[in-house]
């Protein structure tokens, strides 16, 4: 189970060249700033771009040199950035636009039966129950996109691309459409490659992460590997940091914190109303992290953990330095001063401790 | 009052431009869609030849067309060949003239209303399964309604006002290519103008209904055509 994209494309002043194993199951970031090539990539993989290259998803091969199947062929969902629903037909007629067309997809069962309970189930899924009879132009953003999501998945597709489908949303739109994002995430059973430039979107919802810049593919592997990885932090700036699974252990109900417990640590983190039991995703920030030679109890940073120093490197602005810690299994970024950095004599294996002064939950 | 004469003038104008109306939207929709659409560099050419009558005279299309179309023409010896006859001066000859002269009052709306709809509800459906021929039915056509509308009333209306090329392809035979503008011609040059009144009339009400049509029912239209 993998998908195997290779693609080159030349436009005048851009080259889009890759060549990615991406795996067949759960959520790829298509990671990068604006113009590096990252929703071309995704048109090639729907074949709406004609890159010269190779695509097979799991198996099947949708483009190679003699093959090119179409888009309309290729069992695929494509959530574009601006929803793109149709404007004269209503919610309900525009989740059955894919779905009719894609009934010979599904053999066997009884297409007509088995629709009507898969389209419930998904209408119910991402709340479109109340909007069904509505035209696009009177639904929100968000609405739009929950509708284009439904849409998509209506098809049956083998792969769910979305291309920014948060960047048209403003902040408090984007708040309220995440965690229908995320709960698509989990009852998914199809890979879903999805194109951003937002380092928190990435971190709450991706499993795997691919960084592209000007067209070319710079890193990629497992989101917490990758983001912890010191060479590449210097492109996400001020949202280096790093990701990793906890579970909730505990809830203070004196001071409204919560204790979650990872490989080989605990944190305490504002407590959000998370069950006990419940895994989360935990994201530190490297300028949040700061490090000290000895173990202080006198500061108000609650979070005091143990830590070596695997490795650093050089920051855009000379006087920083990132560096590569360990906490038990796993890894986490800091980035401090160069100065501070010689003064504590941070050389790679020495045991540190490491002051969190902000943890964030991410879904 | 109207006379049977003017009557049949009348039914013989709404009858071509009736025909003359559904050949249009046949021949322009596919001919507005490869416009809007293609990167060709045959899309400038093409387009031009669609617009040439509204800036030629009906005389100098008429001319040609009549040169084509008569026994010495290429049109003509392949009709001629075909068992049909030559065109000229017959009700055909007449719907051959009026689809090519009113062809750019189609196509450009058509044109515009494809072009607005942009690559975006297309690529769309095409990632819903659609096949190009489905989304352009299912898709593009019920978006570019308002295009249509300004599109038929525009060839229809377009139609009925010709003069010039009906005069120089039809002439001017009773039920066979007497139209309303023939007619009113007719009766200012034998001086009746009490008939000429009541048809001249009859076409300024059309027009404005007509017209009215458009503004109404598609309030963008103005800046569709």
């Amino acid at each position: 189970m993998s998908i195997a994209a290779r693609f080159r494309v030349d436009y005048a002043g851009f080259a889009l060249d890759v060549d990615l194993d991406l795996p067949g199951s759960g959520v790829t970031a298509l990671f990068g700033r604006s113009g590096c090539g990252k929703t071309t990539l995704l048109r090639c993989m729907a074949g709406l771009e004609r890159g010269t290259g190779k695509l097979v998803v799991n198996g099947e091969t949708w483009q190679d040199t003699s093959i090119f199947v179409p888009t309309h062929r290729r069992p695929l969902g494509y959530v574009f950035q601006d929803a793109r629903l149709f404007a004269h037909l209503d919610v309900a007629r525009n989740l059955d636009y894919g779905m009719r067309r894609s009934a010979g997809a599904v053999p066997k069962v009884d297409t007509a039966a088995h629709n009507s309970s898969k389209r419930a189930g998904i209408v119910e899924l991402l709340g479109l129950g109340p909007l069904l009879d509505r035209l696009p132009q009177r639904l929100s953003g968000g609405e739009q996109q929950r509708v284009a999501i439904a849409r998509a998945l209506l098809t049956a597709p083998r792969l769910l691309l979305m291309d920014e489908p948060l960047a048209s949303l403003d902040h408090a739109r984007k708040q309220e459409f995440l965690p229908w994002l995320e709960r698509l995430r989990d009852e998914l059973d199809i890979p879903l490659i999805y194109v951003s430039h937002a380092p928190d979107e990435v971190a709450r919802l991706a499993d795997h992460i691919v960084v592209m810049e000007a067209g070319r593919v710079v890193a990629q592997g497992p989101l917490a590997e990758t983001l912890a990885r010191v060479d590449l932090p210097i492109r996400l700036g001020e949202d280096a940091g790093a990701v990793f699974a906890a579970t909730v252990a505990e809830r203070d109900a004196e001071w409204h914190l919560a204790r979650v417990e990872f490989p080989g640590g605990e944190l305490w983190v504002r407590d959000n109303g998370t069950p006990v039991g419940r895994e989360v995703r935990v994201r530190i920030l490297a300028r949040d992290v700061s490090i000290a030679n000895s173990r202080h109890e006198d500061v108000s940073i609650l979070n005091l953990l143990p830590a070596t120093v695997l490795a650093h490197a050089a920051e855009d602005h000379p006087s920083q330095v990132l560096v590569q810690l360990r906490v038990g299994e796993t890894l986490l970024l800091g980035r401090l001063t160069r100065r501070s950095a010689q003064r504590l004599d941070l050389a790679p294996g020495r045991e540190v401790w490491v002051q969190i002064k902000a943890v964030a939950l991410v879904g | 009052m109207l006379s049977p004469a003017d009557l049949a003038a009348i039914w013989l104008t709404l009858k071509l431009a009736g025909v003359t109306t559904v050949l249009l939207l046949l021949i322009g929709t596919p001919v507005a869609w490869w416009l809007a659409r293609t990167p060709s560099w045959w899309k400038g050419p093409v387009g031009a030849v669609v617009a040439l009558p509204i800036v030629l005279p009906p005389t100098v299309l008429g001319f040609y067309l009549l040169l084509l179309m008569g026994p010495e023409g290429v049109v003509g010896r392949l009709t001629t060949a075909a068992g049909i006859g030559l065109l000229p001066f017959s009700f055909a000859g007449l719907v051959v003239a009026s689809v090519i002269y009113s062809m750019p009052f189609v196509v450009q709306p058509l044109q515009n209303a494809f072009e607005a709809i942009g690559d975006g509800p297309l690529e769309a459906a095409a990632t819903l399964r659609a096949s190009p021929l489905d989304a352009f039915f299912s898709v593009a056509v019920p978006l570019a309604r308002p295009g249509f509308l300004t599109a038929t009333i525009l060839g229809f209306a377009h139609t009925v006002g010709e003069f010039g090329i009906v005069l120089m392809i039809g002439g001017n035979i009773p039920d066979k290519t007497r139209v309303v503008s023939v007619q009113i011609y007719d009766h200012v040059e034998a001086m009746e103008y009490g008939q000429a009144h009541w048809l001249a009339g009859a076409m300024v009400a059309f027009s404005f209904v007509v017209l009215l049509a458009l503004y109404w029912l598609n309030p963008t239209g103005r800046r569709r055509t």
